[in-house]
């Protein structure tokens, strides 16, 4: 039965809430990514794309390998470390470049996509809170991402490790001769850039977040258009370049603070191969830059989480 | 044990009052339709029971604020909200997972057991079912889930006549059980007729008519008037003339049917004769059919 106006009883409205269903706080967090990852499968083969191109490459250029072997006379027999390393770090390079910006277009349509297509309204009939439903979408370019850049990166390495062992075995090259970079040492560094460049690219990820979750049409313009016009504003009115030279930074500054780039001797270190020893894990941890640019990362993040509460289907 | 409970249910857009002050309370295993021209707030008040929009007022649903524990109500709740919500690149199986992983008291053997009945495949994807299948496998999903209180908006909307019969006569059938409750609006108010148990009219924000069908079947009545009678069925006050292949048609409320069969055939009229009778000549003008609804 239902009572139309002014008729309803002046009893307090009581509490009549059922008993709690007790459910892992995790799982729908769990099943969130995985719906993330059904929904964007760019996400890995993008990467995995990559991956097979340069692989395909690779394998072509070890063609030229047995020819390259025998024009080696000594004292130039054994090949620099530098050039051995060069195909294995661009190969890191190449896919983390692709994770980047495949994380730059999924935060772009994150929270629009979803409003795009009116299916807010099937997700907001789910017990799965906005919290984790955003948390879910910045843990793909945040942790997934770096993840799969970092198994796939791996996996492609050791492919052309055993390829180009192969091929210079087949050239009944001496065994002695050094034939591949330190390759575990370059994975581990490879690992140590991906949770730099997380860390660090965390405020441009939950900036795109956050934009998805906002205008109707067009995120990519309101995400990229008001900081180059503030940039531009700021250059024509003081002449200064504070703005861009952020943004610079924002971008690229992390290889500055996260490895010494000039060995103990002075000499500046070949960023195809950085030792070990070259990394600065606690300089970058200790830099301001990092920690502001996490303290907006969360700002956004939060901004986000209203927002995806307030937005319905556009 | 009262599922919605509201006290001065306000909502304002802009300089546009969506719901103005509605007071409405819905008992437990009750069909109630809430039935209204575009614009008229249906949607607003839905939004606000289901912890979509912010509201002004008092508002219980199960004994929790659905704007502060939309996700806890959730799991005591379903909607279907418009027809075409399910994500198109979804597969039917993945569908299932998802729902299964996040949902507590979703049964999957039941959704499955749903699906046998129709030609949906798991491996589909949303995108490559018809319009009513994906109803179906909507409506095979909510069914699935132990929920105390089911929202309708629009479910049927651009479904034909046999997809919108299967939809409803699944709801009753195979979901209703007297302790569950369903609140369902939708324009093609003829499809729920006969599957409502209470009815209400919402105009301009306000509710107009609220009453159970077994009272509206009682309260209204429908009569082709004979030419000679006209005049004496006129002196009783219809709220609704209209003419008809020449005949006088007359809507009546609170007039005895034995009074009325005098003047000619009486029938109970369509959910939408009342509607229109009292909502037909421009939204909010019948403010005296509106208030004798809701006396």
């Amino acid at each position: 039965m239902n009572t139309p106006l002014n008729s309803v009883p002046q009893s307090s409205i009581s509490s009549q809430a059922l008993e709690p269903v007790v459910v892992s706080e995790t799982r729908p967090l769990y099943w969130s990514i995985r719906r993330e990852l059904w929904e964007n499968r760019s996400i890995y083969i993008a990467l995995l794309a990559a991956a097979g191109v340069y692989l395909i490459g690779y394998t072509i250029s070890l063609f030229w390998v047995p020819r390259s072997m025998r024009e080696m006379v000594p004292p130039h027999s054994t090949p620099p470390l530098i050039e051995l390393a060069m195909p294995y770090a661009h190969a890191g390079m190449l896919i983390a470049a692709t994770a980047f910006l495949v994380g730059i277009f999924y935060s772009l349509d994150a929270l629009h996509g979803e409003r795009r297509d009116r299916s807010i309204l099937f997700w907001k009939s789910l017990p799965v809170s906005d919290l984790t439903t955003v948390l879910a979408k910045a843990s793909v370019p945040l942790v997934i991402l770096p993840v799969l850049v970092f198994v796939i990166a791996v996996l492609l390495q050791i492919v052309m490790w055993l390829e180009s062992g192969a091929v210079l075995l087949l050239t009944s090259a001496s065994t002695a001769t050094p034939w591949a970079p330190p390759v575990f040492e370059m994975q581990l560094v490879l690992l140590y850039s991906l949770v730099v460049m997380a860390l660090w690219h965390a405020p441009l990820y939950m900036w795109m977040l956050l934009v998805s979750g906002w205008p109707r049409r067009a995120t990519f313009l309101w995400a990229v258009f008001p900081p180059l016009a503030l940039a531009a504003l700021e250059y024509i009115a003081f002449h200064t370049t504070y703005l861009s030279t952020m943004l610079h930074r924002r971008l690229l500054g992390f290889d500055a603070l996260a490895f010494d780039l000039v060995d103990k001797n002075g000499v500046p270190v070949d960023p195809h191969f950085i030792p070990l020893a070259q990394l600065a894990p606690g300089r970058f941890l200790s830099s301001p830059g990092l920690w502001l640019g996490l303290l907006f990362a969360a700002m956004f993040l939060v901004g986000a989480i209203r927002l995806r509460r307030y937005q319905g289907p556009i | 044990m009262t599922v919605i409970e509201a006290r001065g249910l306000r909502k304002v857009f802009g300089a546009t009052i969506a719901l103005d002050s509605v007071n409405l309370r819905v008992d437990e295993g009750r069909i109630l339709g809430l039935i209204g021209p575009n614009g008229a707030g249906k949607s607003t008040a839905l939004n606000a029971i289901l912890g979509l929009t912010e509201y002004q007022g008092e508002l219980r649903v199960l004994g929790r604020d659905p704007w502060l524990e939309r996700d806890q109500l959730m799991r005591d709740i379903c909607f279907i909200s418009d027809v075409a919500v399910l994500p198109r690149w979804m597969r039917v199986s993945q569908a299932l997972d998802y729902v299964a992983g996040v949902h507590p008291r979703f049964d999957r053997a039941k959704a499955e057991g749903f699906l046998m009945k129709t030609d949906i495949k798991r491996t589909s994807r949303v995108r490559e079912l018809s319009k009513g299948m994906v109803a179906q496998l909507h409506l095979a999903l909510v069914m699935a889930i132990d929920a105390r209180l089911l929202v309708l908006d629009e479910p049927t909307l651009g479904l034909d006549l046999l997809y919108r019969k299967q939809f409803y006569d699944s709801l009753l059938n195979d979901y209703f059980d007297r302790t569950r409750t369903i609140l369902v609006t939708t324009h093609q108010v003829e499809d729920v007729q006969y599957v409502l148990t209470d009815l209400m009219f919402i105009n301009r924000g306000r509710i107009v008519l609220a009453c159970s069908m077994e009272e509206f079947e009682s309260r209204y009545a429908e009569v082709t008037v004979r030419p000679e009678q006209v005049a004496a069925a006129r002196a009783l006050k219809p709220i609704r003339e209209r003419q008809v292949l020449g005949r006088s048609i007359l809507l009546f409320d609170h007039v005895e049917r034995q009074q009325l069969a005098a003047l000619g055939d009486v029938r109970t009229p369509s959910i939408a004769d009342l509607f229109v009778a009292m909502l037909g000549d421009g939204p909010g003008d019948k403010g005296s059919a509106a208030q004798g609804a809701t006396r």
